[in-house]
């Protein structure tokens, strides 16, 4: 259901009715997309709401409309674990800034979801509550890091789901579950209040069934936020510039993709051809070392943003300790995934002196070089496109035993992120499993970007 | 190619106040040098007179006044996920001997 639909639900019955029977649908969760029920809180709010309505009060544009967010937004009435065992006790003090915005727009977050723990992973395998399977296929991963929200639009259990997207979390679940995933230009929307990963990418974003979907929570939680010196003007007030000239990445149709991938973008290209749409292929060379730039920037951040877990404030302390050293290891040890400990050691290694120039220093050169190629192909091009990941879901376990393969599938998401511009995927037809197109427009032009994703949405159905 | 070792292990992990099991070192081992071998692949690119990126947008150093926000939020409140805590105040093991 869209949320326009649940809106007219809302209408015809009451909030409650809608959030109760949602509430029944995240109970029969069949993929395991889940890791918390709000009930209590959900229901009494539904109540608020509902007595607004009544009262003829005006209770905000998502009136009543049941969301879920990933586990490491902060919310009241549940944990926020960010899905590793660390957090697995933590009640947040203190609510993130868009789920106060959903909440002050009417809408209702019922539960939260699974997702790689600290969001370090490509299919939410890396949970220590254990994995998300895809809805489409139970032996199949959902993807990740946003695997469960991706998961709990794909299952309709509700019209919407928060999730973060670092280097592709937001895209690739949503491609492999063939749900909308929008990244939003870079400091689009308040990451007040969510646990951060690397921060020099990390966005928030919503998994949807529709394009109009993700506008309408857009339209919510962007803009500017005194509590994140990061958020710029909102990029969603501009109006949408008109597509006309299309740049197909040509390395992304590379022999690296898969056939049933290949089929499906090629098909949806010749139907835009066929609608007047100027479309050529570009070839951005550097686009090669996208995934190496990110898995040395990323982790050196991720490395730093995990110093703060050290037992002390909050975490899971083991009782063996007996000085603060051990304090720290112990904790650590004990509430980090194998990724997180990969990440960390990687981000200590290529930022310890001695190997910072040659690695950090000259990834985050080409990052510049990534940034610059990108910016140049956009501005000969209105939008660039291309598959969003080079595979459908894989099997369970298929990725687990080498993560470098399992870094692989970030590889046409990752320059998005880098460069801080929107991309957003969007589901088109396929032979089998779910296939996501990928768009992706300059810094700030996220409305021209939806407005052409809702062309690709059309002209797939 | 870098190769690491386990005691390169071990030193990053004392770094990055881990204690890792000898397995965990053996695995950790083979994953950052494939990793790291990987990623060694930048030093084929030009980046003379290139500057690096930091982060993603146009913004310059963000100011606001040197003034007391209230977020709302309690001592105790924060306090709450403490795992151990007396009177107000964070506890840890004796630092001090």
């Amino acid at each position: 259901m869209t949320i326009n639909e649940v809106k007219a639900i809302v209408s015809s019955s009451s909030a409650l009715e809608v959030v109760k029977a949602a509430i029944e649908r995240a109970k029969a969760d069949r993929a395991h997309a889940l890791l918390e029920l709000m009930e209590e809180r959900a229901l009494i709010r539904a109540g608020e709401i509902d007595e607004k309505l009544n009262n003829g009060i005006d209770a905000g544009s998502l009136a009543g409309v049941p969301f879920i967010a990933k586990d490491n937004f902060l919310t009241f009435g549940s944990h926020t674990t960010a899905a590793a065992k660390i957090l697995e006790n933590f009640e947040a003090p203190f609510q993130s800034e868009a789920i106060e915005r959903l909440e002050a727009a009417g809408a209702i977050c019922i539960a939260k979801a699974n997702l790689d723990a600290f969001a370090h992973g490509g299919s939410t395998e890396n949970s220590a509550f254990g994995p998300t399977t895809n809805p489409h296929d139970s032996t199949r991963v959902a993807g990740g890091s946003s695997g469960g929200s991706a998961a709990a639009v794909a299952l309709d259990i509700v019209p919407f789901a928060l999730g973060t997207d670092t280097g592709g979390s937001i895209r690739e679940p949503a491609s492999f579950t063939g749900v909308v995933g929008l990244k939003p230009t870079y400091g689009a929307v308040s990451r007040y209040g969510v646990v951060a990963m690397a921060s020099s990418t990390d966005v928030i974003g919503p998994l949807t069934h529709t394009v109009e979907d993700a506008k309408l929570v857009m339209d919510v939680i962007a803009g500017k936020d005194t509590k994140d010196s990061t958020t710029i003007e909102n990029p969603y007030d501009v109006s949408a510039t008109e597509v006309k000239k299309v740049g197909v990445i040509k390395e992304w149709l590379s022999d690296g993709v898969a056939d049933d991938v290949k089929s499906s973008i090629l098909r949806t290209l010749d139907t835009l051809k066929s609608d007047g749409y100027e479309v050529d292929e570009v070839s951005l060379p550097i686009l090669q070392y996208a995934l190496a730039v990110y898995y040395i920037i990323v982790p050196a951040e991720v490395a730093s943003n995990l110093a703060r877990y050290d037992g002390i404030r909050y975490g899971v302390r083991p009782g063996t300790t007996t000085n603060l050293a051990s304090v720290y290891s112990e904790t650590r040890n004990h509430g980090f995934m194998p990724e997180n400990k990969r990440r960390i050691l990687i981000g200590n290694y290529v930022l310890s002196s001695g190997y910072y120039d040659a690695y950090f220093r000259q990834a985050a050169k080409v990052r510049t070089l990534l940034t610059n190629a990108m910016n140049e192909a956009l501005e000969t091009y209105d939008v660039l496109v291309g598959p969003t990941v080079p595979t459908v879901a894989f099997k369970l376990g298929e990725n687990t035993r080498d993560p470098l393969s399992m870094y692989l599938a970030d590889q046409m998401t990752v320059s998005a992120s880098l460069t801080g511009m929107p991309a957003v995927s969007v589901p088109v037809e396929s032979d089998g499993l779910p296939v996501g197109f990928q768009i992706i427009g300059a810094r700030g032009s996220d409305t021209t970007v939806m407005a052409f994703a809702s062309v690709i949405e059309g002209a797939s159905v | 190619m870098t190769k690491i070792s386990p005691s390169d292990v071990q030193k990053l992990a004392a770094l990055s106040a881990l204690t890792l099991t000898d397995e965990e070192v053996a695995s950790m081992q083979t994953d950052l040098t494939q990793i790291l071998g990987y990623v060694e692949q930048l030093r084929d690119v030009d980046t003379a007179d290139i500057e690096p990126t930091y982060q993603p947008h146009d913004l310059e150093t963000v100011v606001r006044q040197d003034a007391v926000i209230e977020y709302g939020v309690s001592q105790v409140e924060l306090l709450k996920n403490a795992p151990e805590q007396a009177d107000g105040s964070l506890v840890v093991p004796r630092v001090i001997e």
